[in-house]
């Protein structure tokens, strides 16, 4: 009897004599002969609990992670601090252990934090409302762009080339899949070129899609975007950073009608790149074409304030073959994680995290620089990530450095094969200025 | 006590829960930086971490949750989550790895992923696993564009249909939806098996596949599964697993084995990766070796000289489903269970699973009206009180069991039953747990008939009751806008 299973011998007779069988076979009858397994599966006897620590220790222990390597690279996941109290928070059974909060009576705490999770997103980004948080970044892009589909009828999306490749990626599967056309706008200097996002948006664009601060970090002017689509009625769909919305304009200023994110940054582990969490906000136009769960906010028989997952119209155990989306289930333990950072954190706290990503990597480009083992390269404003050309190749400049302990910059030529050689570095705040200079000392 | 307090409602300006290291680089003149900066307010809370904690400590005391009882959630698989996943789940050498970081510095992970796929291909019986997606209905998702791949490839462009018994879980016909299928639903038999006439009428050469949950959404196992898969292929359709209910068969038979050839897992469900109040989950999907070309990318591969990495260089693939590849901490989880049970405790985790389903419909089916009067798998269904007429109402029942410390059952579905009740008792659950809820639920039968009165309001133990959930949908408040 395996220890996670209390069902014993004598409870088995007693069970299987009230059932009326005589064998727990008995009850698999139903399973045609000819696919009844004969054998064991091949897997392996299983293991005590010291055991399992000990291979599972012995696998992590092949790794090297970024508690022993100075963490240089972000490009869509990003090595913020993480306070200690989070991890116990977030462990608490109470949280862990529960489902989807379909009874709102015993699920009280789950809703309102998911609650909190809403306002804590409207505010950031400025708009109306949000929902209890997607899967990651790029299907929240996707979402995004089948949400602005429905609302224009119409079937084409313009998407920067500035965009997370990833999230052009998953947004090209998730768009051909649904006959929606995706073009993508040209860069100049690392950001998105505007002329060519004119030239190309015409009454036939549901979406005009830019991110900022883009892969490269750099800073969009997104109001101009903002209204190139506007002319055309288009949407605006804004893939924002949340720490940086702690200092840059909310999408909401410069009109965006959607904006979507990766809430990894807000106190969630790395985690080799999952789970993250992708969070959504819509101008209220659009919110009963939000997709996932929503909480909102209404009173019990007796009048006590309460949280309840609404608007569920919209969703697909209702809709079912009519419904615009299928998400189920959402990241409500990294929307929790995203929501307990935030409150520590506060706004003053939020701030100060931006400003020192800001200080930091421009600190790290400058000095970067000057170990004149990089060419510059033109690139306008930028937030926590910037692009500098290596002159002895970008393999050999993150080969050394790993072999330093520094986990160097992304390498941009598999995505953009006219970077060859350029490398994208990610200065956080966890960053010291002892370990920058580190990290140029070993280019020097 | 209702602890109802919103983090907002602690907010006063100065207080903080968070001190990093003093900046010690210059200053950047932020306004030199950007021709604009923020100019809303940023309302985010200020709380001390002291009152942090308190905060999210009591709100969490509000949630029923399996490691404080029973949490009969049919279809959810709510089984107990160990421990020593969650700190394995946790080591800095998994959880602080960036997910871009060079192959020779995280082969252990990398590793154990490719290893993961093995398990999970043996148990279903599939040649390759994919763990890209992050959820069921994600992996619903990319099983069907699999799907549709395969018959682009063949240049079989007319099949554009989808067929969906209308005793499938909602994500399914919402899946093929978003997938860019037609869905066609065909009705079940009354004991929520496929009823082959109708599957016969519907299949066609514009049928793309059949999705379908074995056990059914019923808790039945599907007796004439190997016709209908002989059926479909037959009609140069693929058949499409849901692996929602795998918790009843495993080490017993195999999805790959009845003829599927595509297929997801909830790992947060049979796997035994905790649910999280919704999430994060894991839906990793399997196929057969004639449609691996077609996984989403990337694929993690082994070379010949044992060394593990992603390609992504993969012409026929689907494309990426999602950033980076899984939900990986959650992946850890289900591997370590998977380690822990071994062969023998996988099987006997299904075996406990369905005997102590069939035990439970023995204590209840006096008093509740069986669905269908067969040996159920891992779940059995309830169509209601068998007296009908007290008035009272499945959702009454389920609302006076939190009163008794429940969690009550799935509700109204599956669909095609009439004040359907869905339990799933799950192996981690003792025969005196089972005895003790057989009891409170046979109580609530006696109370239906002699004080149905005292439903209405129920519950009454709970931090609040019957919330009004028209309201919130007719006002939406989804935010905190100030007091």
């Amino acid at each position: 009897m395996h220890r996670y299973i209390p069902v014993t011998e004598t409870d088995k007779a007693t069970m299987l004599d009230r059932i009326g069988k005589s064998s727990i076979d008995e009850l698999f009858v139903a399973i045609p002969e000819s696919i009844r397994l004969q054998t064991d599966l091949n897997i392996p006897e299983g293991i005590s609990e010291p055991e399992l620590i000990k291979i599972m220790k012995v696998c992590a222990d092949e790794n090297i992670s970024t508690e022993d390597l100075c963490c240089f690279l972000g490009a869509g996941c990003y090595d913020h601090y993480i306070p200690a109290t989070i991890k116990h928070l977030v462990s608490r059974s109470e949280f862990l252990t529960a489902y989807t909060p379909y009874q709102p009576e015993i699920s009280q705490g789950t809703l309102q934090a998911i609650f909190e999770y809403q306002s804590n997103i409207c505010n950031l980004t400025g708009l109306a409302y949000s929902n209890a948080s997607l899967y990651d970044v790029a299907t929240a892009t996707g979402e995004a762009a089948f949400i602005a589909a429905d609302a224009t009828r119409r079937k084409k999306i313009l998407v920067s080339r500035a965009v997370d490749p990833q999230i052009r990626a998953v947004l090209r599967t998730m768009l051909v899949n649904a006959s929606i056309e995706t073009e993508e706008i040209a860069l100049i200097d690392f950001a998105t070129d505007g002329l060519n996002c004119s030239a190309k948006s015409n009454d036939g664009v549901a979406a005009i899609i830019v991110q900022s601060p883009n892969f490269f970090g750099t800073i969009e002017e997104m109001k101009a975007f903002s209204e190139i689509a506007k002319a055309n009625k288009a949407l605006f769909i804004a893939i924002v950073d949340p720490i940086s919305l702690a200092i840059l304009p909310t999408p909401a200023e410069y009109g965006a009608d959607i904006a979507v994110g990766n809430a990894q940054p807000l106190g969630n582990p790395m985690n080799f790149g999952g789970p993250h969490i992708g969070f959504i906000a819509v101008t209220e136009k659009h919110l009963r074409r939000l997709p996932g769960r929503i909480v909102g906010q209404t009173v019990d028989r007796e009048g006590r304030r309460c949280y309840v997952l609404t608007l569920q119209a919209r969703e697909q155990h209702i809709r079912r073959e009519k419904a615009t989306s299928n998400i189920c289930s959402n990241q409500a333990l990294c929307a929790l994680t995203a929501t307990i950072y935030l409150s520590l954190v506060g706004a003053d706290g939020l701030q100060e995290v931006a400003r020192q990503c800001t200080n930091k990597s421009y600190y790290a480009r400058e000095q970067l620089l000057a170990t004149e083992s990089f060419n510059a390269v033109r690139q306008p404003v930028f937030f926590r990530e910037f692009v500098l050309a290596a002159k002895s190749g970008a393999t050999k400049v993150n080969e050394l450095l790993m072999n330093c302990g520094i986990l160097g910059g992304y390498d941009l030529s598999a995505d953009y094969p006219e970077y060859r050689d350029h490398l994208l570095f990610c200065v956080t705040e966890k960053r010291s200025k002892q370990e920058i200079d580190r990290l140029c000392q070993v280019l020097s | 006590m209702h602890y109802d307090k919103l983090i907002f409602e602690l907010s006063a300006t100065g207080k903080s829960g968070y001190a990093i290291p003093k900046c010690d680089v210059r200053d950047i003149v932020l306004t030199k930086l950007a021709k604009t900066l923020r100019n809303s307010p940023l309302m985010l809370p200020c709380v001390s971490e002291a009152e942090c904690v308190r905060h999210f400590t009591n709100l969490s005391t509000q949630n029923h949750n399996v490691d404080s009882g029973f949490y009969p959630l049919g279809s959810c698989t709510m089984k107990y989550n160990p421990r020593v996943n969650e700190d394995v789940a946790m080591l800095n050498g998994f959880s602080m790895l960036h997910p871009l970081q060079p192959a020779n510095s995280c082969q252990g992970i990398l590793r154990l992923l490719y290893e993961l796929q093995c398990c999970l291909a043996e148990i279903t019986g599939m040649d390759a696993v994919t763990l890209a997606p992050a959820a069921g209905a994600h992996g619903e998702y990319t099983g069907l564009l699999i799907i549709k791949k395969y018959h682009e490839q063949r240049k079989d462009n007319n099949r554009r249909k989808i067929i969906v018994p209308d005793s499938a879980h909602g994500t399914n016909p919402a899946s093929a939806a978003v997938a860019g299928f037609d869905v066609v639903v065909i009705k079940s038999t009354p004991d929520g098996g496929v009823d082959l006439d109708e599957l016969k009428a519907a299949l066609s050469d514009e049928v793309a596949g059949l999705m379908l949950t074995n056990p059914s959404t019923l808790g039945l196992f599907e007796e004439k599964i190997l016709e209908i898969a002989a059926l479909v292929h037959a009609a140069g359709g693929l058949l499409y697993y849901d692996g929602a209910n795998m918790n009843a068969i495993m080490g017993k038979t195999r999805p790959g084995d009845m003829g599927f050839d595509v297929i997801h897992l909830n790992l947060h469900k049979t796997f035994s990766a905790p649910h999280g109040g919704g999430g994060p989950g894991s839906g990793p999907v399997g196929v057969k070796s004639f449609l691996t070309d077609y996984l989403p990318l990337p694929q993690l591969i082994k070379t010949e000289d044992e060394y593990y990495e992603f390609i992504v260089d993969l012409p026929q693939s689907i494309g990426r489903i999602k950033n980076f590849y899984g939900n990986v901490a959650v992946l850890i989880k289900a591997y370590a269970y998977i380690l822990t049970l071994g062969a023998a405790g996988l099987r006997e985790a299904s075996e406990i699973a369905v005997l102590n389903a069939n035990y439970l419909k023995e204590l209840l089916r006096n008093d509740y009206q069986l669905a269908v009067n067969k040996e159920c798998m891992h779940e059995v269904v309830f169509a209601g009180l068998a007296d009908k007429n007290s008035g009272v109402t499945t959702l009454d029942v389920a609302k006076r069991l939190i009163d008794y410390g429940y969690h009550p059952p799935t509700i109204y579905f599956p669909m095609i039953v009439e004040q359907a009740m869905m339990f799933e008792p799950t192996e981690t659950e003792s025969k005196t747990a089972l005895d003790e809820f057989a009891a409170a639920m046979l109580k609530i039968a006696r109370e239906a008939k002699e004080t149905p009165e005292i439903f209405k309001n129920a519950p009454y133990t709970a931090p609040v009751s019957r919330p009004d959930e028209v309201a919130a949908a007719r006002k939406p408040v989804l935010k905190y806008s100030g007091a």
